[in-house]
């Protein structure tokens, strides 16, 4: 494999959320097979600058594929083709000299574009201030093994507590519904013993929240689960509806 | 300047549980008269803001990602420690306090460290009310897994992500707060500058990094939750958006930063493959209980591994730790891995790497067996330097991990700054001059849910609740600063990129204030640092303007900072002429290269005073006193 590539980029300008926005071509070569996907973007910003142009602008923190931030989708598909794949993990020997790659932001109702790259998902944030925690205030805890809770039911529950909030489903989403990440959450806690008491009310406000934020609903196609970078199952949104009929449906 | 840590006097077992008793309280009703601002919404800024509004006083808090759930304790994956004893394997407050202290070669305070391990127990009852899914046995109860250093089973985990588990726990807790109305949330929003009125912390400047605007917000008292400075290196272990400057700041403004040469560098990390390198990877230590590791015993040996024979291969581990081996603690296994490579006997690109090898481990138990125990490490490492370690020695090479120096802070965690407080890595309390694994998400929590929401009303009713508002000149001028600051690197359109300084800067620290420090090191880097910030300040070019979006000044604000804060961390390196947990001059080594401490004249806590620009800060000394431990010499042969 040849250790560097010369790439054609099409990528997504626009100045701020009140732009219309475009695409630029930008000639990319010279970029190592071995640097990351954003690390490609780094090097070509640092090109940028040195002829005066902006760089591109788009989030990203932690580069491990666990914070979440890092947003985009590439030739078509949120985080590249690489499944179980954050942006920030996917490596430039993935593609061919000579590739062009298209990038773009998150597309979304619900996650305005801020510049570039750069959309803003707090829409997420509020549907979690709606419902997603247990109501539970520091100090009076009871011990941590008061409770037992079975391995199987707190495996599951970690499946679903791994989604790390990055927006691929909704980007993937042709609704872009936020389905795939407040199920997560409503599982997380709906399988455990300490969501219990809430567990009602915190389905019903977070889809209403959902629902208010501007984000689609679901009509089972499963892109979501296919772009998610934590491969989150989409059986947390059957498990979820479930939950959300029950709790409109019967009474205490 | 007389520091006063407040450490309360009787028996260390005591000593938290009477304090708590003789520190004032704020009555219910008046707590909302009460406003903080909490900067940094990791482990300790989340679980604080939380505790705080639950308390009833009115919360600020302020992050510079996009939302308070991306801070970089997310990323932590081993575990968190805790005194639970429930394997009955003979752990208690005590041992767990005994370890800690230890494992930072005894440059703690012993009743911060004591503190830590008594609430330890309180952190995993509270995570678990919150629905943090650690990982359980079969019948349903808490499992435990042991971890570097220690002797008993205490390290809580959830799955390889439980700093993430634990970082959602607190983000769940501070959203419900933020529903509630009891927080304003700031994303998006970073620190430029503290506000000090008559001696005491009131407020902070902040620039809104989606429109550019810098604004002032006052409030009764600040807390500072925001990290370490490990990007001072450029290349490290932490997130891209990790940075001094709200702790440097606040130094500038009076606040004293204690052991700033204190920085732990991790042993088992993917090598840098190129100049293009944004950041480091971090692989479980776990590896090192299979794998062994080697360099080729010739120098420039380029071959691929398995041409080199058995008998042209170092095992230098193995051969100079005969009885740890491979699981030599981590100071060790870096600066040995540094010795072969400066030697010319690294491997891969750039000869900055040493194999870690399964091959022996995958004929003795079979590849399944392998597969299990570290598929999920494996596969990283494939994905990132698509190489397969089942056929071929992964490469290794140390890297910066964690800091444990940071903002000097008393027995309440108040800076000398009264009014500023500063929790979890920001401090510089609870480490030494070294963090044991699955230490730093404990203390992150210690501080924010259990310590901090109990010493601020302290001060509070001791202070006479003097208001101050955003009208005051104080703000005025700091918002000034902020401003002509913000001008200024936009107008000087020089030629270098900020990266480029940044990575400039990063080098001269890695070579001279890195894994093993000298005097005449530390010398070459106290001349370059200031040719480099002057030349940053003449060259620099930030493209775009303030009132927008523009990633190059935020960076360029950061790494001025750092270009700053890196002359006081190698004057505090060149300052302390012993070795002690990662702080290890050359010069001072025991015969076997083990680091070799000098308790008669540097067993204190360095605390730095700024003094202006280009003045030298003044050293002033808390001396430690250790009334339970007894001094010792670690050893590992």
């Amino acid at each position: 494999m040849a250790e560097m590539l010369h790439l054609k980029l099409k990528v997504w300008r626009q100045k701020n959320a009140n732009d219309k926005g475009h695409f630029e071509e930008i000639d990319a070569p010279n970029i190592s097979v071995h640097a990351s996907f954003l690390e490609m973007l780094d090097i070509v910003n640092e090109r940028l600058e040195q002829e005066g142009k902006e760089p591109i602008a788009f989030d990203h923190d932690c580069r491990e594929g666990i914070c979440g931030m890092c947003s985009m989708v590439i030739n078509g598909r949120p985080h590249g083709h690489l499944a179980g794949t954050t942006t920030c993990q996917l490596h430039m020997h993935n593609f061919q000299s000579g590739d062009t790659i298209v990038i773009e932001p998150w597309r979304a109702k619900a996650f305005p574009v801020l510049k570039d790259l750069m959309v803003d998902r707090s829409a997420f944030d509020y549907i979690m201030q709606a419902g997603g925690f247990i109501s539970v205030n520091t100090g009076g805890a009871p011990d941590a093994n008061a409770i037992p809770i079975p391995k199987v039911k707190a495996d599951l529950a970690m499946d679903a507590a791994a989604c790390i909030g990055c927006g691929a489903c909704v980007a993937a989403c042709k609704n872009a519904s936020a389905m795939l990440f407040v199920a997560a959450k409503v599982s997380q806690f709906a399988l455990l013993p300490q969501g219990q008491v809430e567990r009602k009310e915190r389905v019903k406000k977070m889809l209403a929240a959902m629902d208010e934020a501007g984000f689609g609903n679901c009509t089972n196609q499963y892109e979501c689960e296919a772009a998610c970078p934590k491969e989150i199952s989409v059986g947390f949104i059957a498990r979820m509806n479930k939950e959300y009929l029950n709790a409109v449906t019967s009474s205490d | 300047m007389k520091l006063n840590s407040k450490i309360p006097s009787g028996p260390i077992e005591k000593k938290w549980e009477e304090h708590k008793f003789e520190l004032k309280l704020v009555n219910p009703a008046n707590k909302r008269k009460y406003s903080v601002i909490v900067v940094g919404t990791g482990l300790a800024g989340a679980s604080a803001s939380a505790s705080l509004a639950e308390l009833g006083y009115k919360v600020k808090t302020f992050c510079f990602q996009d939302s308070p759930r991306r801070a970089h304790s997310i990323a932590a994956q081993g575990g968190i420690n805790a005194a639970k004893n429930y394997k009955n394997d003979g752990d208690s407050v005590y041992r767990l306090f005994y370890d800690t202290i230890k494992g930072g070669d005894f440059r703690a305070r012993e009743a911060n460290v004591y503190r830590l391990a008594e609430v330890s127990v309180n952190i995993i009852d509270q995570c678990v009310a919150q629905g943090v899914p650690f990982a359980r046995e079969y019948g349903g109860y808490l499992s435990n897994r042991s971890f570097g250093g220690a002797l008993v089973s205490r390290t809580f985990y959830a799955r390889g992500q439980t700093g993430q588990q634990l970082l959602l726990g607190a983000y769940s807790a501070l959203s419900r707060q933020i529903g509630l109305g009891a927080v304003e949330m700031y994303p998006r929003t970073e620190m430029l500058d503290l506000v000090v009125v008559d001696g005491h912390a009131k407020g902070i400047v902040t620039r809104n990094l989606v429109t550019g605007k810098i604004e002032a917000h006052a409030a009764d008292a600040v807390v500072l939750a925001t990290g370490g400075y490990g990007n001072v290196f450029f290349l490290s272990t932490n997130a891209m958006g990790c940075n001094v400057t709200a702790t440097y700041r606040a130094y500038k403004k009076g606040a004293l930063f204690g052991n700033p040469c204190f920085t732990q560098i991790h042993p088992t990390c993917i090598p840098v493959s190129g100049d293009y390198q944004s950041k480091l990877t971090l692989m479980s230590e776990s590896l090192r209980n299979d794998g062994r590791i080697w360099v080729p015993k010739k120098k420039g040996d380029t071959r691929p591994p398995h041409e080199i024979p058995e008998d042209e291969r170092d095992y230098y581990l193995e051969r100079k730790y005969p009885s740890y081996g491979n699981l030599a603690p981590r100071d060790i296994s870096s600066r040995s891995a540094k010795e072969v490579c400066d030697e010319g006997r690294g491997v891969g690109p750039g000869g900055l790497g040493v194999y870690l090898d399964f091959s022996d481990a995958i004929k003795r138990l079979g590849e399944d067996v392998i597969r299990d125990r570290y598929g999920n490490l494996f596969d990283m490492y494939q994905r990132i330097t698509n190489e397969n370690p089942y056929k071929v020695p992964m490469r290794i090479y140390p890297a910066v991990h964690y800091t444990m120096g940071g903002l000097w802070v008393d027995y309440n965690l108040m800076s000398n700054l009264p009014g500023l407080h500063v929790i979890g890595e920001a401090n510089f309390s609870d480490h030494g001059a070294n963090r044991l694994g699955a230490s730093a998400l404990m203390q992150g929590l210690a501080d924010g849910y259990f310590i901090l929401p109990y010493t601020i009303g302290d001060y509070f009713a001791n202070s006479g609740g003097k208001k101050v508002s955003t009208d005051h000149p104080e703000f005025k001028k700091a918002l000034e600063d902020a401003e002509t600051r913000t001008k200024k690197f936009l107008s000087i359109n020089g030629k270098r990129t900020v990266d480029s300084f940044h990575k400039e800067l990063g080098k001269i620290m890695w070579d001279y204030c890195g894994m093993a420090r000298n005097k005449a090191g530390l010398q070459i880097a106290l001349k370059r640092i200031p040719e480099i910030r002057a030349e940053f300040w003449e060259n620099v070019k930030v493209l775009g303007s303030n009132e927008e979006v523009n990633v190059s000044l935020e960076k360029a604000g950061r790494v001025a900072d750092f270009l700053e804060f890196a002359e006081l961390m190698c004057i505090d390196a060149l300052n302390r002429e012993e070795s002690c947990g990662g702080h290890f001059r050359t010069e001072y080594q025991t015969e076997d290269g083990e680091a070799k401490r000098n308790d008669e004249k540097f067993c204190y806590v360095s605390a730095w005073q700024y003094n202006g620009e280009g003045k030298k800060p003044t050293e002033i000394k808390e001396e430690l006193v250790f009334e339970n431990v007894k001094l010792t010499q670690r050893s590992y042969k």
